[in-house]
C-alpha cells in the first residue's frame, strides 16, 4: 500500500473540522482539554496534514480520551504506553505524522521510562503533554507534577514528595525539542504545535492545562489575563526577550543566573537583553529558561518554542542501516539467503 | 590411523565437553557438531550452561557443559548419559559423574587436576575417580594445558591467549576419537575468526596438534565410527531452536509479504532471536532493543497497527510483564506473535534451564475475558514451522499469537532440511481490502468464515479509525459500555479463537491401534517422548503416542482421537498445566500427570522406567 503524500498534500486543503470525528466530546464542560483539541485540529490544518497518513496514540487518563475526537487513524492504548506504541509506528512506516495524546500521570509517572526513552532516542512524534498536576480520571490524586505539600485525596495531609519538571526530564534525556503553551493561549499552543510537528525528532508540547474539577485554578497564576503578561514570556526565535503589561521587561544574564529586569532601570538598556536562540545546541540557557518562574523564583513563566534543534531520528536511522546493508548484498529471497550459507551440505 | 587402534562402529554416541564458563566448551561444543552434521550424522545437542558469566574458576557452580549426541539416525534428543566426557578440571569431572555410563571414556586435563583444583572442586583425596566410586571408567589423561602451550610457543601469544585455545585441542582429540576429517574444523575456525587471522593461525594449529597428539601417542581407547546417515534428497544445514525460530518469522513475513518489526528487551534465554533478526536489515527487517518488556511488546503492537507484521520475544518473566499489552492486542484484534522461550520459573528461576511451565501463563494471563491462540514448537527445527505457523494464524485471524517455545530445543541444534518457498503454506492476511459486505465498513466487522477483522492500515484513505482498550460497539465501533454488546464481544473473541481450529492440522497419533495406553506430550519434550514410546514397544508393549503443537484451540479431532484410549498419560515439566487444561476442554479422560521439573531434559530411561509401571499397574 504506497502511500502518495506529496500529491495529497499539493492537491487538497485540510480545514480544522477536517480532523474532527463524529464521535461527542464527553469532557467535563470547562475543561481546558477542548481547548487543546481544538488548536491540535487548527495545527494540523494548518500543517495541512493528510488525515490518513496521521496517526493519534494516547495512553490512558482524560486527555488520552483525545484519540477519539479525532478523524485521523488513532489508537488509545493502556496506561503509560503510548511512546512506546508510537515509536513501533513511526519505525514501522517513517512517512506517517505521530502524534502523541499524554497526560502528566500517565507520561511521567507509570509511563515514565517510556517518556525517557522515547526523548533520547529522538523518534520524530510530536508528542502533546497535558499538564495539570492532578489524576482527573480516577478524581483526584495527586500527580507527579504536584507540588510539594499538594492536598488530594491520596495525600489528605499534603505531599511529601518533590514534583518533576517536564522540561527537565525532557532535558535529561537529551531532548531536542521542548515547547510550552497555556490551554487558554489558542494562539501560541497552536503555534507550538505547528513548530513541534514541523521539527524531525521528539518534540514535547508542555500544555498548562486546567482540571475544572479537581485542580480548578492550578495555572491561574498564568492564565489569568490581568497577570498574564507580568508573569509569563512568550520566547520567539531571534528575539528579545521581552514581557510585561507594557514590554518593558526583559531578561538578562546575572551571573550564573536569569534575571529579569525593567528596561531603563538600574542601568539596564535593551542591549543587555537576552535574545533568544532555540536552535542553540548547547541546552544550559535554554533550561534556565524553561524552568524560569516554576518554583517562585520571580521570573516569568517562559512560553512558545525553548528548544528546537536538529539531529539525526531514530526511524531515519534505521532506514539508513537498512539502504546501507541492502546496498552492499545482493537482492535474494529467503531461500537464496539459506543457500548461500556456509555451513550448508547437500544429501544427493 | 594407527593400525593398533581398534574401531567400533556404533549408531549413536553421546560426548560431553565440560570445563569453566569461560573455556570455550561451547565454541568446541557447537564446531563438533557442525562438523559432524556435515560429515552425515543426525545430531541433536544440549548446552548446559551456569547462569553466571564467568563464576571462580574451577568451581562447581561454573562448570559449562556442552552435549552432543549424534549418531546415524532417529537422533531425536541430545542423550541421557555420556559416552565421552572431556572434563578440563576436576569440578568439570563432578558435575558430570553422574551422567556417566559405568565405561564411560573420559579425557580429562592434568595440568588442572593438582592438588588445588581438586580442592576447589571440593575433592578430599588425590584421586577423585576412585573418591565417587567410579573404578571402571576408561580413563584418557592429556597435559591439554601444556601441550598447546608447546603448541603455540612460537606463535608470539600472551598467556592468556594461549590457555584460552585449549578448548581446541580437546575438540581436535575429540575429532581424532570420532574420525572426524578435520580439514572441516579448520574451515568453519576461518569463518569464526574471520577478523583475526592470527587467532585463525593459532585455532587450527592446536587443534591439529590434538588430533595429532590422539593419533601419535595411541590412546588406549576404542576410537568410533558412526555412520553417515541417509537422510532425504536436499540440502541441509544444522540449525539451533533461536535461530530456527528468527527464519521462521523472517520466511512467514516473506510468503506474506509484509514487513518484520522485533520490539524486545534482552533476556535469557531468549535473546539470540533478537540478535539474529538484528543482523537481518538486508531483508528489511527492524529489530528494535527496547527500554523494557513491555515498550517491547507495544512496539510491536504499534508496527501491527500500521501493517507491519509485529512480533516480540521474551522468556517467562517477560511475558509477565508483557500481560497488559497483549491484552491491548486482543481488544484492538490486531496480527501480534509473541514468543516465550520457557526457562525455570516462578521469579527469576532458572534463568538458563529448561521447563514447560509458561503453560498457563499464555492460556491465562491477562485479565479478563482474554483469549489468544497458543503454539508450542516441538524441536530446534520445528521452531521453524511453529514460528511460521505463528505468524500465518496472526494475520489471518487478526489476533495475537503466543509461542511457546523452550531453553532445551532454543539452545539445542539439529540438523535441518532447508525447505522449498513453495513448500510453506500461503498466508493471507485479512486486509481490509476483502471486505466485501454491503454497509459502510466500520473496524469490528468481521469475515463471516473467521470472525476475523479486517486490517485497514494508516495510508488507505476512506479508513481511517480509532481503535483502544476500551469495549467498542459491534456494528459501530464507537466506545460502548453496553451490556449486550459486552457479551456479544466477549463471546465472539472467543469464537474466533476457537475457529482457527478449521485451519489447523489435525492431530496425529502414532503407534499401536489397539494399544491401551496414550502417551501425551507438547512442545519440547517431542523427541525424548518420542524415544520413550519407541522403548516401550521395543519392550513388547502395546502403546501409542502424540506430541501437541497447537494448544489454543486444540486440533478439530483432539476429543475424538483421547477418547479412543482408557489411559493417557500426559507428561510434561511442569506440575500438570497441559493435563488440566486438557481436563477442563476434554470430559472423561483418565489422565494420568507425569511431572518431572528439574530444569534439566527427561531422561528416556527413566521415561520409559515410569511409563512401565503406571501401564503395569493397571494392568
Amino acid at each position: 500500500m504506497e502511500k502518495t503524500l506529496d500529491i495529497k498534500a499539493e492537491t487538497l486543503i485540510y480545514k480544522p473540522k477536517d480532523y474532527k470525528s463524529e464521535n461527542s466530546v464527553r469532557w467535563c464542560p470547562g475543561c481546558g482539554d477542548h481547548a487543546v483539541l481544538n488548536s491540535i485540529h487548527r495545527a494540523m490544518a494548518e500543517l495541512n496534514l493528510v488525515p490518513e497518513d496521521t496517526v493519534m496514540v494516547s495512553g490512558i487518563g482524560c486527555s488520552s480520551r483525545l484519540t477519539y475526537y479525532m478523524d485521523t487513524y488513532g489508537l488509545h492504548s493502556i496506561h503509560g504506553r503510548a511512546l512506546p506504541i508510537a515509536t513501533g509506528m513511526k519505525v514501522a512506516n517513517p512517512k506517517l505524522n505521530i502524534w502523541v495524546a499524554t497526560g502528566d500521570g500517565d507520561s511521567l509517572a507509570i509511563g515514565g521510562n517510556h517518556f525517557i526513552h522515547a526523548i533520547r532516542r529522538n523518534v520524530d512524534l510530536t508528542i502533546v503533554l497535558f499538564n495539570n498536576k492532578i489524576y482527573g480520571l480516577t478524581k483526584g490524586q495527586f500527580s507527579p507534577t504536584s507540588e510539594r505539600g499538594f492536598v488530594a485525596k491520596s495525600a489528605p495531609y499534603g505531599t511529601v514528595e518533590d514534583p518533576f519538571r517536564p522540561a527537565e526530564l525532557c532535558f535529561g534525556a537529551r531532548g531536542k525539542f521542548f515547547g510550552r503553551a497555556i490551554d487558554v493561549d489558542l494562539k501560541n499552543l497552536t503555534n507550538t504545535l505547528v513548530a513541534a510537528s514541523k521539527h524531525k525528532g521528539a518534540a514535547v508540547v508542555e500544555v498548562l492545562q486546567n482540571c475544572v474539577i479537581f485542580n480548578e485554578g492550578i495555572h491561574s497564576k498564568l492564565t489569568d489575563k490581568t497577570w498574564r503578561k507580568e508573569n509569563t514570556i512568550l520566547l520567539t526565535q531571534g528575539e528579545k526577550m521581552i514581557f510585561g503589561e507594557n514590554n518593558d521587561k526583559g531578561i538578562v544574564i546575572d551571573g550564573w543566573d536569569l534575571k529579569s529586569v525593567t528596561i531603563g532601570e538600574d542601568g539596564y538598556t535593551l542591549d543587555d537583553v537576552l535574545v533568544h536562540d532555540a536552535t542553540c545546541e548547547d541546552n544550559v540557557l535554554q533550561l534556565k529558561l524553561a524552568l524560569m518562574g516554576l518554583e517562585g523564583d520571580k521570573l516569568p513563566v517562559a512560553m512558545g518554542v525553548i528548544r528546537d534543534v536538529e539531529a539525526p531520528t531514530y526511524e531515519q536511522e534505521h532506514e539508513k542501516q537498512i539502504e546501507a546493508v541492502q546496498a552492499k548484498t545482493p537482492k535474494r529471497s529467503f531461500e537464496e539467503f539459506l543457500m548461500s550459507s556456509s555451513t550448508i551440505w547437500e544429501v544427493k | 590411523m594407527d593400525k593398533k587402534t581398534v574401531v567400533k562402529d556404533l549408531t549413536q554416541v553421546t560426548i560431553r565437553l565440560s570445563g569453566d564458563s569461560g573455556d570455550g566448551m561451547q565454541l568446541s561444543g557447537n564446531l563438533f557438531s557442525t562438523l559432524s552434521a556435515v560429515f552425515g550424522n543426525e545430531i541433536a545437542t544440549f548446552p548446559d550452561y551456569p547462569a553466571e558469566i564467568r563464576a571462580p574458576q574451577g568451581t562447581l557452580h561454573g562448570v559449562s557443559g556442552f552435549q552432543v549426541r549424534i549418531g546415524s539416525k532417529n537422533i531425536h534428543t541430545s542423550g541421557d548419559l555420556t559416552d565421552v566426557l572431556i572434563a578440563m578440571n576436576p569440578a568439570a569431572f563432578k558435575v558430570n559423574a553422574h551422567h556417566l555410563k559405568k565405561d564411560s571414556i573420559v579425557i580429562f586435563d592434568t595440568d588442572s587436576f593438582m592438588k588445588r583444583d581438586l580442592e576447589k572442586a571440593n575433592f578430599v583425596t588425590n584421586n577423585p575417580f576412585e573418591e565417587l566410586g567410579m573404578n571402571s571408567l576408561q580413563l584418557i589423561p592429556v597435559p591439554i594445558t601444556t601441550m598447546t602451550k608447546e603448541s603455540l610457543k612460537d606463535m608470539d601469544m600472551d598467556n592468556k591467549s594461549v590457555l584460552r585455545s585449549k578448548n581446541m585441542f580437546a575438540l581436535g582429540l575429540v575429532c581424532w576419537l570420532f574420525n572426524r576429517p578435520v580439514k572441516i574444523a579448520d574451515k568453519l575456525l576461518e569463518q569464526k575468526f574471520m577478523k583475526n587471522q592470527k587467532l585463525v593461525e593459532a585455532n587450527i594449529k592446536v587443534l591439529n596438534d590434538g588430533y595429532n597428539y590422539g593419533n601419535n601417542i595411541h590412546l588406549k581407547v576404542s576410537t568410533y565410527r558412526i555412520e553417515a546417515v541417509e537422510h532425504g534428497k536436499g540440502f541441509y544445514t544444522d540449525i539451533n531452536g533461536n535461530l530456527a525460530t528468527a527464519y521462521g518469522l523472517l520466511a512467514a513475513a516473506e510468503k506474506a509479504n509484509v514487513n518484520l518489526l522485533l520490539g524486545s528487551y534482552p533476556i535469557t534465554p531468549a535473546t539470540d532471536i533478537l540478535h539474529e533478526l538484528a543482523k537481518r536489515k538486508d531483508f528489511g527487517v527492524k529489530a528494535l532493543q527496547m527500554e523494557d518488556e513491555i515498550a517491547g511488546i507495544c512496539a510491536a503492537l504499534g508496527a501491527s497497527y500500521v501493517g507491519n507484521l509485529g512480533v516480540t520475544t521474551t522468556s517467562g518473566p517477560g511475558l509477565a510483564l508483557k500481560g497488559e499489552a497483549l491484552g491491548l492486542a486482543v481488544m484492538t484484534e490486531l496480527p501480534l506473535v509473541v514468543i516465550d522461550v520457557q526457562r525455570g520459573g516462578p521469579s527469576t528461576g532458572l534463568p538458563t534451564k529448561s521447563e514447560q511451565s509458561d503453560l498457563n501463563q499464555a492460556l491465562y494471563g491477562r485479565n479478563g475475558e482474554s483469549p489468544v491462540a497458543v503454539l508450542a514448537a516441538l524441536s530446534p527445527t520445528d521452531c521453524f514451522d511453529s514460528a511460521f505457523w505463528a505468524c500465518k494464524i496472526a494475520l489471518e485471524h487478526m489476533t495475537p499469537v503466543v509461542l511457546l517455545t523452550d531453553a532445551y530445543i532454543a539452545n539445542g541444534s539439529s540438523a535441518w532440511k532447508i525447505p522449498k518457498k513453495e513448500e510453506y503454506p500461503e498466508i493471507k492476511p485479512n486486509y481490509v481490502q476483502n471486505y466485501t459486505g454491503e454497509s459502510k465498513w466500520t473496524p469490528y466487522l468481521r469475515n463471516e468464515d473467521t470472525k476475523a477483522r479486517y486490517w485497514a492500515t494508516p495510508g488507505m484513505a476512506n479508513f481511517t479509525h480509532r481503535v483502544g482498550g476500551l469495549e467498542k460497539d459491534s456494528k459501530t465501533g464507537a466506545i460502548s459500555s453496553d451490556g449486550e454488546n459486552h457479551q456479544l464481544m466477549v463471546e465472539t473473541r472467543q469464537a474466533k479463537i476457537d475457529k482457527i481450529a478449521n485451519y489447523i492440522p489435525d492431530l496425529e497419533v502414532i503407534g499401536d491401534k489397539d494399544a491401551e495406553t496414550l502417551i501425551v506430550g507438547w512442545g519440547g519434550t517431542f523427541g525424548h517422548l518420542l524415544e520413550a514410546y519407541r522403548g516401550i514397544r521395543e519392550k513388547g508393549h502395546k502403546v501409542a503416542f502424540t506430541q501437541f503443537k497447537f494448544i489454543a484451540p486444540l486440533p478439530k479431532n483432539t476429543a475424538e482421537v483421547l477418547k479412543k484410549y482408557p489411559r493417557i498419560i500426559v507428561a510434561e515439566q511442569n506440575l500438570g498445566q497441559f493435563a488440566n487444561y486438557l481436563n477442563s476442554q476434554i470430559e472423561g479422560l483418565n489422565i494420568h500427570k507425569f511431572n518431572r521439573i528439574t530444569g534439566q531434559p527427561f531422561l528416556v530411561w527413566r521415561l520409559i522406567e515410569e511409563f512401565l509401571n503406571i501401564i503395569e499397574e493397571e494392568a
